[in-house]
Parts: structure tokens; C-alpha cells; sequence
């Protein structure tokens, strides 16, 4: 019985987030527009676009290979899996064993790896600029988030997510600076990673600055469905991220009563209205910046994991 | 023995150490300034907070220096001789952004092992308190050395002195004549460099330091 539920308890995880992706970059669009005192589309548009192109006709390449009619269901399942193994409402879901902080990473970087064969592929010279620039990018963010991944293994003392997210919820470690300098460092990788705006626009189609776009302008249909669909799970998995490891309030334990779970779901609700809002906020106040200046932004990220890094060891050693 | 309150001051005490980071990665003018403002505002913060948990009234007294001061009179002043010398859109650096990163970790890392061998049997906090106040002061020297803007070498020499007032602060037992007297040393200094930025300026119309290097003795 207990199984079963567990089971349960997991499927709506998995369930949760694919259904609740589209709505956080609706709000994020809706948030946006609604700053530049624009009507918006409404919050409901990314479902509707997904649900149109699922129903569109696939237009294929002539050079294109098996694997681009592949990549975008590996990239999909990659993503959703990652994103249903980080914790949500609660931390003790069936298989937060395998839930690693490493191996969320490395799942990403593998869909990431196959987003770039597939700009590669058809041969267009618009997806190898978007390719080589991702890669770039994703080369440079990788090193930053594996320093913050050290910084929070140190504090917490596991890369397991959801064990952190108990350790975090337990307030033994107060307030620390290398927290602070933790999670300014993943907001900065966020922002790359998701293809956010100072490092890359994901609203424009302008030849020079595309990044993601470029990747997958020869998607067409079901297969550009499911790629838009694995880019805004990519969002809301970043945000679980932040949510549970620095505002783990109100995640729920393992054998938690149905009331507990309401309100894990009702405060991790709270924290992607949040997160899409101080989202939105930060990409209307700020201009994109030119692609030869994303290294010194990124190294900012590395930097201040490293800072965060050395303060722990240093702390604790001497 | 370590409550929020200890807490705090040491998170203010680490953005202090993160702004002046943030002042190493800005490369104009208005922006440095902003955040130099934002440097000034967080030691204000921070010495405000020292202030309430070491119950030292006079500490407060120091917090409104630093806000009047450094958050509000030396960057409007600052803002203005910009405007007045039209240099609103250059600055340049020595050494790139990435390599001025890299060499202000190694300044923390330094600062790091220092203080905390010297003061080995003070509390951990206090000594990372301690730690983070010399990088603020060596990141300031950084500043100073990698930029050929006289405008920026000032607000580096602004930000090395916002270090020294929060060790001192931190310390717990800062004289007030002693803090006073650095204050207005300090804004001195700044009015001699303002005035002797106009005078760089009216010599050579420009306010890049290389310029200065061709007037020197041994370079003929």
C-alpha cells in the first residue's frame, strides 16, 4: 500500500511539472508584457501553442539525418526526467535516491549536447552559429555550477537533492556568506542555461544574437513541440532548484499526511509566482548583452563559486 | 554562541567582499558609481548592525557618516565632476575583466589565510569578519592598480577606506575621534584628488594617468 502511494506521490511529480511549465512561462510572457504596459497574450498561450503544433504537419529537411528526427524526444525525455527528480512539494518522493544534483546536471548536459547535433545536422550555417554558441556558453556555465554543486555539497554534506532540501529546511546552518555567494552564482547560471535575457533572448528571431533559437529553427511540428515543452520544463526545473535548496520552506518530509503535502504544494505555487516574477522584473530592467560578453558574465558566476568554495574550506581548515 | 544576530553582520560583512567584486567587474563610470553608492550603503548596513549587537551607540554615529557621506554626498559630487569633465563613457583597464577577477580571489585567498593564522584563537566569526574587511581594503588597491581612470582610482581608494572602517567596527572599540578624523581625512583627500583631477584634465584634456607617465623624469 505504502508502495503504491509512494508510486502515487511520484507520478504526480512527474505529472506536476510537465503541466505546470507551460503556465510558468505564460505568466513569466504575461508578467513581461504587462510591465511594458502591453496586454500580453494570455497565461494559457503556451498551452494552446504546444497543443497547435502537436497537430501540425512535421516538415523535414532533405538532409536531414534519422538523428535530428530523434534528438527531439531524447532532449525531452532527458529533461523531464531530470525535472521530475528535483524536490517540489515534497523531498521524499520514490526515487530521490537517484535524485543527485550531478546527475540532473549531467542529464541536461546530454540534452544540451544533442540540441547542438541537431543545429548541426541539416548543414544551415544559422545552426552552427547557434550550436558553437551554446556550446560556448554551456562550457563555460558548467564549471560554475559544478563549483556551486561543491559549495552546497560541503554545507549540506550529500549532492543529494532532496537530503540537502531536509538539511536546508532543518535551519542548522543559519545564514552563511558562502550560501549567499551559492545562489547569486545559480541564478547567474540559470539565466545562461535558460537562455534568459542578458545572455541570450528567447522572444527574438534577429540573425545576430539568436542562441537557442538558431539551435532549432529547422524544428518544425510535433518535434518543435516537444523542444519548446523541454525548454520550459528546463525554467521550472531551475527554479525547483533554487526553491528547494534556498527557500526550502514548507517541503514536506517522507511519510507526509495529505494536509502537509496541500501545503508544499500551495508554498512551492508560491515560489514559482515568485521566481517568474522577480524573473520577469529582471529581464525588463536589463538590456541583452553582446555574446563576446558572456564569458566575463559567466565568469562571475565561476568566480563567486569559487569565492564560495574557498571560504568553506578555508573556514573550516585553518 | 552563534545566533542570527552573529549571523547577520557576517552575511553584510561578505556583501561588502561581493560588491567590491561587483566594482572590479563594472567598466563605466556611472555604473562604478552606482556602485560604489551601493558599497558605501552596505557598510552603512553593516556598522549599523555592529552598532545594535555590540549595544555601542556611537557606532551609529559612524553608520550616518557612511551613509551621508560615501552613499549620498561623494557620489553625487563624483556624478558631477564626470558630467563637468564629459568622460561619461570610457574607462579602460589595465588588465581585462577575467584577470582582475582572478587576481581579486587571489587577494581574498591571501587575505583568507592571513588573518585567520594570525588570529587563531579569536572566535571564527569575528576572524572571518576580520578576513573580509582586508580584502575589501586589498581589493581597493586592486582597483586603484588596475585602472588608468583618475575617476576610478578614486573611487578605489573610496572603497579601501570603507574596508578599514569595518574592521575597525568589527573590532568592537574604535575610538569616535579616531573614526571622525579618518572620515574627514579622507573626504581631504577626495577634494584634493577632485581638484587635482581638474588640473590633470586642464593640462593634458584627458584623465587617463598614462598621460602623466611622459612628464616623468626618466622616460625622455
Amino acid at each position: 500500500m505504502a508502495l503504491i502511494r509512494d508510486f502515487a506521490l511520484q507520478g504526480a511529480q512527474m505529472l506536476v511539472v510537465l503541466l505546470l511549465s507551460p503556465l510558468l512561462t505564460g505568466f513569466v510572457r504575461k508578467v513581461k508584457a504587462r510591465l511594458l504596459r502591453r496586454q500580453g497574450p494570455p497565461m494559457l498561450q503556451p498551452y494552446r501553442d504546444l497543443i497547435r503544433l502537436m497537430r501540425k504537419d512535421v516538415v523535414l529537411a532533405t538532409s536531414a539525418s534519422w538523428l535530428f528526427r530523434v534528438i527531439p524526444y531524447i532532449i525531452f525525455a532527458g529533461t523531464w526526467v531530470a525535472a521530475s527528480l528535483v524536490p517540489t512539494f515534497g523531498s521524499g518522493l520514490l526515487f530521490s535516491w537517484s535524485a543527485d544534483l550531478i546527475a540532473i546536471i549531467a542529464l541536461l548536459g546530454s540534452a544540451r549536447f544533442f540540441q547542438a547535433l541537431a543545429g548541426l545536422d541539416v548543414g544551415t550555417s544559422f545552426g552552427g552559429i547557434g550550436s558553437s554558441r551554446e556550446v560556448m556558453i554551456a562550457s563555460l556555465a558548467e564549471p560554475a555550477m559544478l563549483m556551486i554543486v561543491f559549495t552546497l555539497a560541503l554545507i549540506a554534506g550529500s549532492t543529494q537533492l532532496s537530503t540537502m532540501a531536509t538539511y536546508m529546511v532543518s535551519g542548522e546552518e543559519g545564514l552563511r556568506v558562502s550560501l549567499g555567494l551559492a545562489l547569486l552564482a545559480l541564478i547567474i547560471v540559470a539565466i545562461a542555461e535558460n537562455a534568459r535575457i542578458p545572455v541570450d533572448n528567447p522572444a527574438t528571431h534577429l540573425e545576430l544574437t539568436m542562441v537557442h533559437e538558431a539551435m532549432v529553427l529547422e524544428y518544425s511540428g510535433r518535434h518543435l513541440a516537444l523542444i519548446d515543452l523541454s525548454s520550459e520544463l528546463k525554467l521550472l526545473l531551475y527554479m525547483s532548484v533554487i526553491g528547494c535548496l534556498f527557500v526550502p520552506w514548507g517541503i514536506t518530509g517522507l511519510d507526509a499526511s495529505p494536509r502537509s503535502i496541500a501545503i508544499g504544494f500551495a508554498a512551492y505555487l508560491a515560489k514559482l509566482a515568485v521566481g517568474g516574477f522577480l524573473l520577469a522584473v529582471f529581464e525588463t530592467v536589463i538590456a541583452k548583452m553582446r555574446v563576446f560578453r558572456v564569458p566575463a558574465f559567466l565568469g562571475a558566476a565561476l568566480m563567486l563559486g569559487l569565492l564560495a568554495t574557498l571560504l568553506l574550506f578555508v573556514s573550516r581548515s585553518l | 554562541m552563534r545566533g542570527i544576530t552573529f549571523d547577520i553582520a557576517h552575511m553584510l560583512a561578505g556583501s561588502l567582499v561581493l560588491v567590491s567584486f561587483m566594482q572590479l567587474y563594472q567598466d563605466r563610470l556611472y555604473a562604478l558609481l552606482n556602485i560604489y553608492a551601493l558599497h558605501a550603503l552596505v557598510l552603512a548596513a553593516s556598522v549599523a548592525w555592529q552598532a545594535f549587537i555590540q549595544d555601542a551607540p556611537h557606532l551609529y554615529l559612524t553608520a550616518m557618516i557612511a551613509l551621508v557621506f560615501k552613499a549620498i554626498i561623494i557620489p553625487v559630487a563624483l556624478h558631477r565632476i564626470i558630467v563637468k569633465l564629459g568622460i561619461h563613457r570610457e574607462i579602460e583597464t589595465v588588465v581585462g575583466v577575467g584577470p582582475a577577477m582572478l587576481l581579486g580571489m587571489g587577494l581574498v585567498a591571501l587575505s583568507m589565510v592571513v588573518m585567520l593564522r594570525v588570529t587563531a584563537e579569536a572566535d571564527p566569526l569575528a576572524r572571518e569578519d576580520l578576513a573580509f574587511a582586508l580584502s575589501v581594503v586589498l581589493l581597493g588597491l586592486l582597483m586603484m592598480v588596475t585602472r588608468r581612470n583618475a575617476v576610478s582610482q578614486v573611487i578605489g581608494f573610496m572603497s579601501l577606506e570603507n574596508g578599514l572602517v569595518l574592521a575597525a567596527t568589527g573590532a568592537k572599540g574604535m575610538p569616535l575621534v579616531v573614526e571622525i578624523s579618518v572620515a574627514f581625512s579622507v573626504l581631504i583627500a577626495f577634494i584634493v584628488i577632485g581638484i587635482f583631477l581638474f588640473r590633470i584634465r586642464e593640462r593634458f584634456d584627458t584623465v587617463d594617468v598614462r598621460a602623466l607617465d611622459k612628464f616623468r623624469g626618466e622616460r625622455q
